[in-house]
């Protein structure tokens, strides 16, 4: 690699860095304000709801002898749209299956986070087409970044930063595709906001070609494998924090009480969210795992042995173990729920730890230069 | 969740109350037991966790020892305390050792009772169509036949064919009870998924072992050479050398490496004064003669690519300036010709520089002081280095005569001139001033005739790590067996399906047969709704000609 730097190319990224970082502000605002108005609809209709079931249940009252009539009222105004589309049973004779109807696209799979049609989320809309946007603002101050200064962007704690907000906003915007993720929106644009800020003020560093010790594709390899891990255990670190707002909540709801986070009507159940973060957790466990090998193979090749307890080796291998143990709380009694969102989150505290104080304070071969 | 937990208090309190009445047989089942259990491998991961946690607090001997006395040196109350308790040693001490010990074992004894269950289990068949298909977390109906008038396959057929669409799917199947009447099949599939689950476990403990025994069989040695150099890999060859616990020297690969040329390549990007002269690459030529007599080979050694001599391995960790200086002595012979090794200090490769010249007659001789690669001296003062780049060389030393103290038989660091019994002839506070050598002044007297000192070259040298580690090997194996185990265990799902066929009529009057499926999953499985859909799809295409119907159940058959 050589150390040819363009250095007007390095200013117009920071300039769209900044440009990034300031539609990522809008991006938050906006899932702000979907959120206000998104519960706020939900809760309107749950009102509705009880208002209409009330009243049913004073019409059967009132009706009381016509029993029949009364209680097929009560039964559909309860709930399940399945018995008003469907109807009687004399509709089956008419309907024979056809392979036309075989796609079972995204059925029977988290199906509460399947995006609803009907419900009309302008906000949600505005801050998803902004992110797109902004994301692709980032990706141009990253690429150019890069080849400003030919080599890969993630060698200082500005380009970590960066190149991991970008990560993060590019996993965010993947999963969106598949599955309805947009109650997340406000943290993790606010994350992604935040580690813009971090970079573009207390870390800036101007490009700068790499020493002999970091000049390697398993750089490449190693690093941009671990950012996407971050990347993936932010997005489930929100959703466990989501998830014990949620258990709280629905327990609050289960003894008859009140709840004042009514924002979490726009939020899927706890159990909902702890098993799709779950399957989130095991892909960046695995990538965890082979960022973990990465490095030793990168150590061994740098420094003649593929694990010396470094303090970096020590936090990779400390967030693998807690990850590991997280795995474990799934299947081990008494330790799902709130517990496994707990070890989620400590995952993910060591993870930031192993990103920002490892990084900037701690001595070892890891730490970078332009600091 | 609060049921479980309650349910999980009770059953400790029950566990509480039986420990006095175990004898000495039953108290070692109840531990081990407790060590087996998968709470207790949760709870050692963290504890694993947090006990790694002080290695990256406090200064390791294993990473820096030099730290370690620093560390010591500057807390003198709670040094000591500390390193007591091993904090110093985090990850040889006994507190962490005790923690991935009692992991190991439990996981052998998690593992293997597991891995005989499934090896029993693989050999078996899947088991058989329960009663009642309709209590499966995943249960569906639907009716073949019917379609203008299309007769339904029989139960039997029906049955047959759904085991065979089903093997296609990767489901291994049973097909049971023909000709009753209500004929089924068993099916299982994702039989891999335990089988890497295990695997992954085992091939976590082969990673330890591999570990332990490269620190148990291997080496490290430290090695400088300067150009025009060699190193034959012996034992008295190494500057220094650090065997594993069980290493024996007979093992050491008999090869040897010699250092034609090295060459390092600075930032002279000007517009960038913030990493203008920092080092871009280090690159240096090598031969390397495999075994005695064999014909040497040209390589090329760089910082992040290795030498692999036949399993043992070459780094590239340091580099530096050998200046070349010949010595003559009080009686007007050469005492000292050849390179000098000097110890970098700071970016712009200030070196010190310790030279001993104990064959010096009348009087032995010694030399300390600096290289400067690119020597500036402003309006006559000290000259200072300004690159790391060989622009202006300069020495400047001060000379010592006297006894050096050799002779004591004592070991002496080379990089350190012991001044007890030695009379200073030049240095910087002297009235004579340092010696100052460069290109214009290759050659200064000593005073009074001691002899003389002549800067004739510079070369550069390399410093080498060899290693040889026979558990990385092993390691690697073992990791990548890890990691595929991990990849099969998350993502394979391990699922039973059940179909049974029984006739009916339906509105019309019709023969109809009437196909009910289960499912039911082994551990995590988010996708099975997906797969009872799946299986509607497959019956859908098998007999779309006869007529496939849904079976509306009445909301009570859900449950
Ligand atoms: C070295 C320490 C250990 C690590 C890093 C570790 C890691 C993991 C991980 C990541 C998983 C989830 C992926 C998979 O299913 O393969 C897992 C599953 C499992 N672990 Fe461990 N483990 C360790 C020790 C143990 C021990 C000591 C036990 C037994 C007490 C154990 C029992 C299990 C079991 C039974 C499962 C499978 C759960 C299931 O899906 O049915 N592990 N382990």
């Amino acid at each position: 690699m050589g150390s040819d730097i363009n250095v007007t190319l390095g200013n117009w990224s920071e300039w769209f860095m900044l440009l990034a970082a300031m539609t990522y502000m809008v991006v938050f605002v906006a899932f702000v304000w979907d959120m206000a108005s998104h519960s706020k609809t939900l809760g309107l209709n749950e009102q509705a709801r009880e208002k209409r079931r009330t009243e049913a249940e004073a019409n059967s009252r009132q009706l009381v002898g016509a029993g029949a009539a009364a209680s097929s009222v009560a039964h559909g105004a309860a709930g399940s749209s399945g018995a008003v589309s469907r109807g009687a049973d004399d509709a089956v004779a008419a309907e024979f299956r056809t392979s036309a109807e075989n796609s079972t696209k995204g059925v029977g799979e988290f199906e509460a986070l399947n995006y609803k049609r009907g419900s009309r989320r302008p906000a949600a809309r505005v801050a998803v087409t902004l992110m797109v946007i902004a994301f692709a603002l980032h990706v141009f101050a990253v690429v150019s970044r890069g080849v400003a200064a030919d080599r890969v962007p993630w060698a200082n704690m500005y380009e970590f930063c960066s190149t991991g907000a970008m990560v993060v906003a590019g996993v965010y915007l993947v999963t969106l595709i598949f599955k309805d993720l947009r109650f997340v929106g406000p943290m993790v644009s606010g994350l992604v906001l935040i580690m813009l800020c971090l970079a573009t003020i207390v870390f800036r560093t101007p490009v700068s070609p790499l020493q002999p010790a970091l000049q390697s594709y398993w750089l490449i390899i190693h690093v941009s494998i671990a950012v996407a891990a971050s990347g993936i255990f932010t997005i489930t670190f929100a959703m466990a924090v989501l998830q014990l707002l949620q258990a709280r909540r629905e327990k609050r709801l289960a003894a008859g009480e009140t709840s004042r986070m009514g924002f979490l009507r726009a939020v899927p159940s706890s159990v909902t969210l702890e098993n799709f973060a779950f399957r989130l957790n095991s892909v960046g466990f695995v990538f965890w795992t082979f960022t973990l090998a990465a490095g030793a193979i990168w150590a061994d090749q740098a420094w003649g042995r593929f694990w010396g307890w470094d303090t970096k080796e020590v936090w990779t291998f400390v967030v693998w173990t807690v990850y590991a143990a997280y795995m474990h709380a799934r299947v081990t009694r008494g330790w799902n729920g709130n517990r496994s969102a707990w070890l989620s989150i400590a995952g993910y505290m060591c993870v930031v730890f192993n990103f920002t104080v490892v990084n900037t304070l701690f001595p070892g071969l890891h730490s970078y230069s332009g600091l | 969740m609060t049921k479980a937990r309650t349910r999980r208090e009770r059953k400790a309190q029950r566990a509480a109350v039986e420990v006095p009445a175990l004898g000495p047989v039953g108290m070692l089942r109840w531990a081990w037991r407790q060590l087996t259990k998968m709470s207790t491998a949760l709870v050692l991961l963290l504890l694993l966790a947090i006990a790694a946690v002080p290695g990256s607090l406090f200064p390791q001997r294993v990473q820096d020892p030099d730290a370690v006395a620093d560390y010591i040196k500057a807390n003198p109350v709670m040094g000591p305390w500390l390193d007591r308790v091993q904090l110093f040693d985090v990850f040889s001490s006994y507190w962490f050792s005790a923690i991935y010990l009692l992991l190991f074992i439990s996981l052998v004894g998690c593992v293997i009772p597991r891995a005989f269950q499934h090896f029993k289990a693989w050999r078996s068949k899947p088991p058989r169509t329960p009663r009642r298909i309709s209590r499966l977390p995943q249960y569906r109906k639907v009716m073949l036949g019917g379609r203008e008038g299309a007769a339904a396959p029989t139960p039997d057929d029906a049955v047959e064919a759904a085991a065979a669409a089903l093997k296609k799917r990767g489901y291994r199947v049973q097909v049971q009870d023909l000709g009753t009447g209500a004929p089924s099949v068993a099916a299982e599939r994702g039989m891999l998924k335990e089988v890497g689950n295990i695997l992954f476990h085992v091939a976590l403990l082969g990673v330890l072992i591999s570990v332990a025994a490269g620190s148990l069989f291997g080496y490290k040695g430290q090695k400088v050479i300067v150009e025009g150099e060699s190193f034959v890999n012996t034992l008295v060859d190494y500057d220094s050398f650090n065997p594993g616990t069980n290493f024996n020297a007979d093992w050491l690969n008999p090869f040897s490496i010699s250092l034609k040329s090295f060459e390092a390549t600075f930032n002279r990007d000007t517009s960038d004064p913030e990493h203008y002269g920092q080092p871009t690459d280090f690159n240096a030529d090598l031969t390397v003669t495999d075994a005695p007599g064999a014909t040497p080979q040209d390589v090329h050694l760089a910082v992040n690519k290795p030498l692999n001599v036949g399993g043992t391995k070459v780094y590239l960790v340091g580099n530096g300036y050998a200046p070349v200086i010949r010595v003559k002595d009080g009686d007007g012979h050469v005492a000292y010709e050849g390179p000098v090794v000097t110890v970098p200090s700071d970016s712009v490769y200030t070196s010190s520089l310790t030279l001993k010249v104990p064959d010096a007659r009348p009087d032995q001789l010694g030399f300390v002081g600096l290289l400067l690669p690119t020597a500036v001296s402003q309006d006559g003062s000290i000259p200072k280095s300004v690159d790391p780049g060989l622009n202006n060389p300069a020495l400047i030393l001060s000379s010592y005569s006297g006894d050096l103290g050799l002779d004591s038989g004592q070991p002496q660091n080379v990089y350190v001139l012991d001044t007890k019994g030695l009379k200073e002839l030049n240095a910087m506070s002297s009235s004579n001033g340092p010696v100052l050598l460069d290109g214009q002044h290759r050659k200064v007297d000593l005073p009074d005739g001691k002899g003389s000192i002549e800067f004739l070259d510079v070369k550069r040298y390399v410093g080498l790590d060899v290693h040889s580690d026979p558990g990385r090997i092993p390691a690697f194996v073992s990791f990548l067996v890890a990691f595929a185990g991990l990849v099969m265990s998350l993502f394979i799902a391990r699922r039973r399906a059940w179909v049974r066929a029984t006739e009916t009529e339906d509105a019309n009057g019709v023969r109809c047969t009437v196909l009910e499926y289960g499912l039911l999953a082994r551990g995590e499985d988010h996708r099975l709704g997906a797969e009872a859909e799946k299986l509607t799809a497959l019956w859908t295409s098998l007999w779309e000609d006869r007529g496939v119907r849904e079976f509306h159940l009445k909301p009570s058959d859900k449950a």
